[in-house]
């Protein structure tokens, strides 16, 4: 079997989902923030594949090499930022349950 | 010969229409301001405005008079048009004055004798508190009768008609604080009432006749109008309508030369150069005696004189109907029930309305139609029959009375029962004559009794009188003067009674025309005459010879009487005294009359002429009367007036035997008797036959009975509906409140709820977790994609 794009695409799109039932599922904060960095990373995964099968080793292909170093650049900044916002809640509610903290509900 | 005498034209006379509208305003002022003037100014107010406004009244009368007597025969006729009246599809009626020697006679009478009666009463009812209501009422009265009679159609005299019932009522209940008064009113109406319809029936019966020529369609043909009355006649038929007709006729179509306007022989078509249209019906006396004299011609093809009425003849409908009214209002029977009971009114009243005057209009409206009754002897045959027996009746019972009101009263009832005999049989002269001289011996018996009564401290019963000539001695005088003339004993000239009475049984007795023989007739009169000499002096000597059997009453009588009537006029002692003079005068000046009008029916009798009265009224009936078939015998007539004489003469000394001094002991011992020939006869007499009874057992009480009928009626069935209504209402208006509050509002609440059942669902998006959003915007995307996607691929 010859690995094409829709492999790349099909896996990107599993790892989207699996990102995506770990965010809505999860009440631990910090594990929400590892959905969050597995969906992104598989946005990546999307930019890489289409760079090496769409654009194969033209210029054009850069663009899907480049932005992912952007995307995890940014992943890195945003695990930072929301860490420190888990600390924060969890210096608030001592816990970091988001079933506990619903204030916003009512 | 045809009963009706041409009349050429009237002579307009303006003051005519003061006689009755001057009492008319006297009975205003009195009415609205009499009690204002009695505090002011005293009772003098009150009765010199009541008397001063009738005597002017009587002054122009007798101008009148004197006037009227200076026309030519054919003439003899003052009138005045006052205004239209009712001028309504084909019937014309004026508000005019018609005065001619009957109208003439009668208005005299009312005038003068109501003038009288005026000056008595201030002497009467001197103390009375009511005072100024009661010359309003006579004065009213006054002004009623004098419209009855001075009317020159029939609609004008039932308006008069109508007002003397009311007055009638009003003076009979006039001290209506006692129920007695007021019931007896009461019952004075009702019963003229009756009468009334009679009168109006007749009267519509005479309009709807008298149009037959002309009521068939107004086209050309030959049941039009043109066919009939108003055509133009055949070569030598003439037409007659009265000469004022014709002269009313002219001017109304512009005018009709000189030649047209000779009387006899006349022709239609020379007469009137203008369409004709269907003339208006008038209910003038004067037209309808045209009327029916034009339609003696016979040429006329559905003229009065023949035309029926669901079989009937119609002047036989007519005349019986007008006679109902007059049985109400002079009762006759079987209408005469009132009149004794109306006794109960002032004796001033009982003398003015119940004995001269108002029971008098049937009389006279016989009398006035003349020409109506003259063609119909059936009519007159009931007349005639009805007239005997009231007179025979009525004198039964007046023998057994012992209020002495209550004799007069009966009196009054037989001798207007003579009246109807004598125009009932066509003597028309002899019962106006009557009706003159009972007006002045009645009212003079009648204010006489009331003279006794107020001198025996109003005791009205005879048992407890006697012995008053010695007290009483002008009134003692003047009632035997009215005894003598009333019971038909020719002592001198003083009993005008005696000629009238005289003139219409012997008219009775030879009258050929009637149905029945005219003997039987005269003998309930004779009898009835016999009967009446004998209550009269009957009464004469029980009240004015003897000995006084009335209490003596020592002490002053104001604590022991009621303020129903007038009270004492400071009385010291039980003692019956003589009147005061304004009552006494007026008994002499009545009694004085009694001499003229007794000539006036004697002279020339001796040689063989028509009395003066009867030439008077010729005029007026002569040639209906002379249209009958009369007996003449002039020995008849002799031995008839000659038994008539010893039949007065001998109930006059038959009562004086019996009640002179109240020496003989056979009342007493017959009032004792216990057989039964003379206890039932005087029970039921002295019961009045038990007519009231009768009528209140088949009238009254069923009146009541029909009237708890429609109250059950109105309760029940009346009342259920609406009550029923109303119970639908409430049970819509619960339902309604059903649906409102169940269904309504349910709805309203329904919606409510399902907002709030939606908001309950859609509350639970808002789970305040951010993981639950960001699910939400991601999936939304999603579909979103899928979406574009699906829609837009190609």
């Amino acid at each position: 079997m010859t690995v094409g794009l829709e492999h790349f695409l099909v896996v990107a799109a599993l790892l989207f989902g699996i990102g995506f039932y770990t965010v809505v599922t999860r009440k631990n904060a910090v594990a929400i923030l590892m959905g969050v960095e597995i969906i992104l990373n598989a946005a990546n995964l999307n930019f890489v594949a289409f760079s090496r099968y769409a654009w194969g080793g033209t210029p054009a292909a850069l663009a899907g090499q480049v932005i992912p170093v952007f995307v995890i650049m940014i992943a890195a900044a945003e695990a930072a930022v929301g860490l420190a916002i888990v600390l924060a809640i969890f210096s608030n509610w001592r816990t970091i349950d988001t079933g506990v903290t619903t204030s916003l509900r009512d | 010969m045809h009963p009706t005498a041409e009349l050429t034209h009237t002579t307009q006379f303006s003051l005519l229409w003061l006689i009755p509208v001057l009492p008319l305003i006297g009975a205003a002022i009195n009415g609205m301001f009499g009690k204002k003037l009695m505090n002011r100014f005293g009772k003098a107010a009150n009765h010199s405005i009541a008397i001063v406004l009738p005597s002017i009244s009587f002054i122009i009368t007798v101008v009148a008079f004197i006037k009227m007597m200076g026309l030519d025969e054919h003439a003899r006729v003052l009138s005045q048009n006052l205004f239209p009246f009712l001028h309504v599809g084909l019937l014309d009626a004026d508000l005019a004055f018609w005065f001619d020697p009957l109208s003439g006679t009668l208005t005299l009478v009312v005038t003068g004798i109501g003038t009288l009666i005026h000056v008595y009463s201030m002497g009467y009812m001197a103390d009375d508190k009511s005072y100024p209501r009661f010359f309003a009422y006579l004065n009213l009265f006054m002004a009623s009768m004098l419209t009855l009679v001075l009317g020159d159609n029939l609609l004008v005299m039932f308006i008069g008609w109508e007002g003397v019932g009311l007055c009638s009522y009003l003076l009979i209940s006039f001290w209506f604080t006692e129920n007695a008064n007021a019931v007896a009113g009461n019952k004075a109406f009702i019963v003229n009432r009756v009468g009334d319809f009679g009168f109006i029936m007749g009267m519509a019966l005479l309009f709807w006749g008298m149009m037959g020529g002309y009521a068939g369609s107004l086209g050309t043909g030959t049941d039009s109008y043109e066919a009939g009355y108003w055509k133009a006649p055949a070569d030598h038929q003439t037409a007659h309508i009265s000469n004022i007709e014709a002269d009313e006729l002219c001017k109304q179509y512009g005018g009709c030369t000189g030649a047209m306007k000779t009387t006899a022989g006349r022709t239609l078509a020379e007469r009137f150069n203008a369409p004709r249209q269907a003339p208006p019906t008038s209910l003038r006396f004067d037209a309808i005696r045209a009327r029916i004299g034009a339609d003696q011609e016979a040429w006329a093809e559905d003229s009065i004189n023949t035309k029926t009425f669901m079989g009937v003849p119609l002047i036989v409908l007519v005349c019986i109907f007008l006679f109902i009214g007059a049985t109400g209002k002079s009762a006759q029977i079987p209408l005469f029930v009132w009149l004794p009971d109306a006794m109960a009114g002032p004796t001033p009243v009982s003398a003015l309305i119940h004995a001269a005057t108002m029971v008098t209009a049937g009389v006279y409206m016989v009398a006035r139609c003349n020409f109506l009754f003259s063609i119909s002897p059936t009519a007159m045959t009931v007349v005639a029959l009805v007239g005997a027996a009231t007179a025979l009746f009525a004198a039964t019972i007046g023998l057994f009375q012992y209020d002495i009101k209550k004799v007069l009263a009966y009196s009054t009832v037989s001798q207007l029962g003579y009246m109807f005999i004598g125009v009932g049989v066509g003597a028309y002269w002899a019962g106006s004559y009557h009706l003159l001289n009972h007006a002045i011996f009645k009212a003079l018996l009648f204010l006489g009794s009331g003279s006794v009564i107020l001198g025996c401290h109003h005791n009205q019963d005879m048992r407890k009188m006697g012995g008053l000539k010695k007290y009483m001695p002008l009134t003692h005088w003047t009632y035997f003067a009215g005894c003598i003339a009333i019971t038909t004993a020719p002592v001198f000239f003083l009993a005008n009674g005696f000629f009238s009475k005289d003139e219409i049984l012997w008219k009775a007795f030879s009258a050929n025309h009637l149905l029945v023989p005219g003997w039987t007739i005269w003998l309930l009169g004779f009898v009835g005459a016999g009967l009446t000499s004998f209550y009269m002096w009957r009464s004469y000597y029980m009240t004015f010879t003897g000995e006084y059997r009335g209490e003596a009453r020592g002490h002053g009588h104001g604590d022991d009487h009621a303020d129903a009537h007038a009270d004492s006029h400071g009385h010291h002692g039980g003692e019956p005294h003589e009147s005061p003079r304004s009552m006494t005068w007026v008994l002499v000046a009545l009694a004085a009359l009694i001499i003229p009008t007794g000539i006036l029916g004697m002279w020339p009798l001796v040689f063989h002429n028509e009395p003066l009265f009867e030439q008077l009224l010729h005029p007026v009936m002569g040639a209906a009367t002379a249209s009958l078939d009369w007996m003449h015998s002039v020995t008849a007539e002799g031995i008839l007036a000659g038994a008539s004489v010893v039949l007065a003469l001998g109930s006059w000394f038959f009562a004086r035997a019996m009640y002179k001094d109240a020496k003989s002991e056979v009342p007493a011992r017959l009032l004792a008797n216990k057989s039964a020939w003379v206890r039932i006869p005087h029970k039921i007499i002295y019961n009045k036959y038990f007519v009231d009874e009768l009528y209140d057992w088949a009238v009254v009480r069923r009146a009541r009975q029909l009237s708890r009928i429609l109250f059950w009626f109105d309760q029940k069935i009346i009342d259920g509906l609406v009550n029923f209504t109303g119970f639908l209402g409430r049970m819509v208006s619960a339902i309604d409140g059903l649906i409102d509050s169940l269904i309504v509002d349910g709805m309203v609440n329904g919606v409510a709820q399902i907002f709030a059942a939606l908001g309950n669902q859609v509350r639970k998006l808002q789970t305040g977790r951010i993981q639950t959003y960001l699910a939400g915007a991601i999936v939304g995307a999603l579909l979103l994609v899928l979406v574009n996607f699906a829609l837009f691929f190609e």
